[in-house]
C-alpha cells in the first residue's frame, strides 16, 4: 500500500467557531493506481490532498494518520516534508496561471526542482526539464522553455505543471481539478496524457474532481464525498452501474448526458450543507430522499458492504429501489 | 413558420486592439470576436450557443441586447434593425430582451435587498406602479422561482450559489420578457444546484412561451435544454441544426470533435470510445487562420480549406455545416 489515511480530520479555527472540513477520511491508494475523489464544493476533497501533502492553511490543523509507504506525513518537520513533496508525491492544481510564478522563466522554476532537491547543476536541470516537457508533449520544447508563462496557453500551461510535477519522478501524483479551467478540447488533450504518464511513470494518482465524466474514463477507484465525510468508495465501475448510496444516485442522475436523451434531469432537492453548522447525524440527510429515524442522530459508520463501503443506514436494496 | 422573434444577419462585432508596446501611430490590430454570424430565432424556440471561450458566445449575446456596438451585419428584432431603432424603441427592446448571468453573486448588488434586486427592472421601466403592487409581482416571482418570499428582506451574500441564480432569474423574468439570454447560468453551480436550476429554466420558458438563447460550454446541459444549436468555433458558426441531431450524427470535423471530447458519467461507455482528440490550442483570434478558421486543428484539412471561408446557408430546421468535407 502506497499511501494509507485513516481517521483524517481537518479542522479550521474561524471566527464563528471550529469548522470540520474533513471528518474521519480513510482510504488507501495502491501502487499504480488512480483513486478518483469526487464531490461538490466544499464537500472538503481538496482539503483532504492539501492536508495530506501539509499545505493546510494556517488556521487549519488535521489529526488522524497519514502514512506514504510507512511514514506518517502528519507528523513531519517542514524539511523533511518538502522531502516528501517532489520526490515521493507531488501535486498539480486547478489554476495552472497561478500555480507558476509569472516572474520566472519556466526553464528557471523548473530547474529549480532539480537543483534543489536532486543537486543538479542549472544546466543539466534545464536540460532535464526541457526533457519532461517533451514528454508531456509541448512542441519545440528547447526551444520555448526560456519562455514565461503568459506566452503559453492554459492548456499548454497546466503541461508545464504536470511535467513539473513529475520531475523528481515521484510515486503519487495528486492532481486537484486539473481540468476545470480548460475547454473540454484541450481537457481530453490532458487526461490522455496523464494517462499515458500513469502507464509511462508507473505514477500512482488521487484525481479530485467535480466532473463523473472524468472519472468514469481514467480512474480505478472512486471515492464520493459529502460535507467532509466519506459517502461511498469503491472500483468506479461497480460504484457507477449500481450506486447504492442515495447522494451516487442523485448525482448520476443529476448530470445531463450527450449520449441519452432525457427529457428531464432528476434533481436533488436543496442546497449543499453549510460546513459549519452540519446536522447532527448523516449531512446529506437534509437532501436524502429515504430518510430513517436514526439518520438524524447517528452519523452512518463507513461499512464494507457488497464489495464496496457506504456509509448509509437505509440498506442496498432500498436504494436500489428508489 | 411564424416570423422570427430575432435575426441575427451577417453579424460581425470587431475589437480594436492595441499592442502594449507599439507606437501611438500604428494602427490597433483588429480582433474579430464575431463574424459574419447570421441564424434566425422563433418565438418560444431555444437556442443553444456552444464553443470554448473565446468563441464568441458571451460578445454575440450583449450585441444583442445591445450593450456592444455592432460592427457590420445587422440584428433584427421583430423584424425591425437594432440599428436603427429610436430612443422610444430602445427601451422598448431593452424591456423585451433580458439577460441571466454566469456568476449569480457578482450579478447582485451586494448593498440591494433581494426585493429591491428583483423589483428594480420593473421599478425603471413603470416608475408609476404602485409600491403594493410591486412587492406583490416581487413574491410572486420569488415563489414562481423557488425562493421562499419571506427572504425579501435578505441581502445576496446570505444565499447559496443556487439560490442567487435564482434571484437573477426572477429580475430578469419581472418584465415579462419575450427573449432571455443566459450567458453560461449554471456553469458556476454544483452539479446537484445545476440540475435544479436548468429545470427551472426549462419549466419557465415552457410556461411563459419564451424564446431563449442559452450560452454554455457544457454541451451536454446545451443539448438537454436547447431546441437548436449553434456550435461556435473562433466567432465563426461551424454548424446549426437541431439540438438532437447536432448532438448525434454531428457533420461538422469540429463538432464532431467537440462531442468526443465531452466524457460520458459511465465507465463502460466512457472507455469504449474511441475518440479523435484534437491537436494544439485554439490559433490567436487576432491572427485567426486564413480560409477555414479551424484548418489547423482539422483532421480533414485539405489544400483548398486555406482558401475560401467555407459558405454556410440559413435554414430554421435542417441542420447545415459550414465545411465542404462535412458528414
Amino acid at each position: 500500500m502506497l499511501l494509507d489515511v485513516s481517521d483524517l480530520t481537518v479542522t479550521f479555527r474561524t471566527n464563528d467557531g471550529p469548522v470540520n472540513a474533513v471528518n474521519g477520511m480513510s482510504f488507501s491508494v495502491d501502487e499504480k493506481e488512480t483513486l478518483a475523489i469526487v464531490g461538490e464544493s466544499g464537500s472538503g476533497k481538496s482539503q483532504t490532498a492539501f492536508a495530506i501533502m501539509g499545505l493546510l492553511a494556517k488556521n487549519g490543523a488535521s489529526t488522524g494518520k497519514v502514512a506514504f509507504d510507512g511514514t506518517d506525513m502528519l507528523g513531519l518537520s517542514p524539511k523533511q516534508l518538502n522531502k516528501m513533496r517532489a520526490q515521493q508525491i507531488a501535486m498539480i492544481f486547478q489554476d495552472p496561471m497561478t500555480s507558476l510564478n509569472p516572474y520566472l522563466r519556466v526553464s528557471d522554476q523548473m530547474a529549480e526542482v532539480l537543483q534543489l532537491h536532486k543537486g543538479m547543476s542549472k544546466r543539466a536541470a534545464v536540460a532535464e526539464a526541457a526533457h519532461m516537457l517533451d514528454a508531456v508533449r509541448i512542441p519545440d520544447a528547447k526551444a520555448r522553455i526560456t519562455m514565461y508563462p503568459h506566452e503559453f496557453s492554459g492548456g499548454m500551461r497546466q503541461r508545464i505543471m504536470i511535467a513539473m510535477a513529475l520531475l523528481c519522478r515521484p510515486r503519487l501524483l495528486i492532481a486537484d481539478e486539473p481540468t476545470t479551467a480548460l475547454d473540454v478540447t484541450v481537457q481530453a488533450q490532458i487526461m490522455e496524457l496523464l494517462a499515458a504518464i500513469r502507464d509511462e511513470f508507473g505514477t500512482a494518482m488521487i484525481l479530485i474532481t467535480h466532473d463523473l465524466g472524468i472519472v468514469a474514463g481514467s480512474c480505478d477507484k472512486t471515492l464520493v464525498m459529502y460535507g467532509g465525510q466519506i459517502m461511498e468508495q469503491g472500483d468506479t465501475e461497480g460504484l457507477f452501474e449500481h450506486p447504492s448510496h442515495p447522494y451516487t444516485k442523485g448525482l448520476l442522475r443529476a448530470v445531463p448526458r450527450i449520449d441519452r436523451d432525457d427529457d428531464e434531469l432528476l434533481t436533488i432537492a436543496g442546497e449543499p450543507p453549510d460546513m459549519s453548522n452540519l446536522p447532527k447525524g448523516c449531512p446529506f440527510m437534509p437532501r436524502c430522499d429515504i430518510v430513517k429515524d436514526q439518520c438524524a442522530v447517528v452519523k452512518p459508520a463507513l461499512q464494507f458492504d457488497g464489495g464496496r463501503k457506504r456509509a448509509c443506514h437505509a440498506d442496498r436494496a432500498e436504494v436500489a429501489n428508489v | 413558420m411564424s416570423d422570427p422573434i430575432l435575426s441575427v444577419r451577417d453579424l460581425s462585432v470587431v475589437f480594436d486592439v492595441k499592442l502594449q508596446n507599439a507606437w501611438p501611430w500604428t494602427p490597433p490590430l483588429k480582433l474579430h470576436a464575431v463574424s459574419k454570424l447570421s441564424f434566425d430565432l422563433q418565438p418560444g424556440e431555444t437556442l443553444g450557443l456552444v464553443g470554448e471561450s473565446g468563441s464568441g458566445k458571451s460578445t454575440l449575446a450583449r450585441a444583442i441586447i445591445g450593450t456592444i456596438p455592432v460592427t457590420s451585419g445587422d440584428i433584427l428584432y421583430k423584424g425591425q434593425s437594432l440599428m436603427k431603432m429610436g430612443a422610444q424603441e430602445r427601451r422598448k427592446h431593452r424591456r423585451d430582451v433580458q439577460m441571466v448571468f454566469q456568476d449569480p453573486l457578482a450579478a447582485l448588488n451586494p448593498r440591494m435587498t433581494v426585493g429591491d434586486i428583483i423589483a428594480e427592472p420593473l421599478v425603471t421601466h413603470e416608475p408609476h406602479t404602485p409600491r403594493k403592487q410591486v412587492k406583490a409581482r416581487v413574491g410572486e416571482l420569488m415563489e414562481r422561482v423557488g425562493l421562499l418570499p419571506n427572504l425579501i428582506n435578505r441581502y445576496p451574500h446570505e444565499f447559496s450559489g443556487g439560490q442567487c441564480q435564482r434571484i437573477g432569474i426572477a429580475r430578469a423574468l419581472i418584465l415579462k420578457p419575450k427573449l432571455m439570454i443566459c450567458d453560461e447560468p449554471v456553469s458556476a453551480l454544483d452539479v446537484s444546484v445545476q440540475a435544479q436550476v436548468v429545470n427551472l429554466l426549462k419549466d419557465i420558458q415552457k410556461d411563459m412561451g419564451l424564446s431563449m438563447i442559452f450560452i454554455a460550454h457544457d454541451l451536454s446541459v446545451v443539448k438537454h435544454i436547447s431546441d437548436r444549436i449553434v456550435v461556435m468555433y473562433l466567432g465563426r458558426p461551424m454548424e446549426i441544426g437541431p439540438a438532437k441531431a447536432v448532438t448525434a450524427m454531428p457533420t461538422h470535423p469540429y463538432t464532431q470533435a467537440l462531442i468526443a471530447s465531452v466524457p460520458i458519467p459511465d465507465p463502460k461507455a466512457e472507455r469504449a470510445r474511441t475518440r479523435p482528440v484534437l491537436d494544439g490550442d485554439l490559433p490567436s483570434p487576432l491572427a485567426p487562420p486564413s480560409g477555414c478558421v479551424f484548418r489547423t486543428r482539422c483532421p480533414k484539412v485539405q489544400d483548398v480549406c486555406a482558401g475560401n471561408r467555407p459558405a454556410m446557408e440559413i435554414s430554421a430546421s435542417e441542420q447545415m455545416a459550414a465545411c465542404p468535407f462535412h458528414g
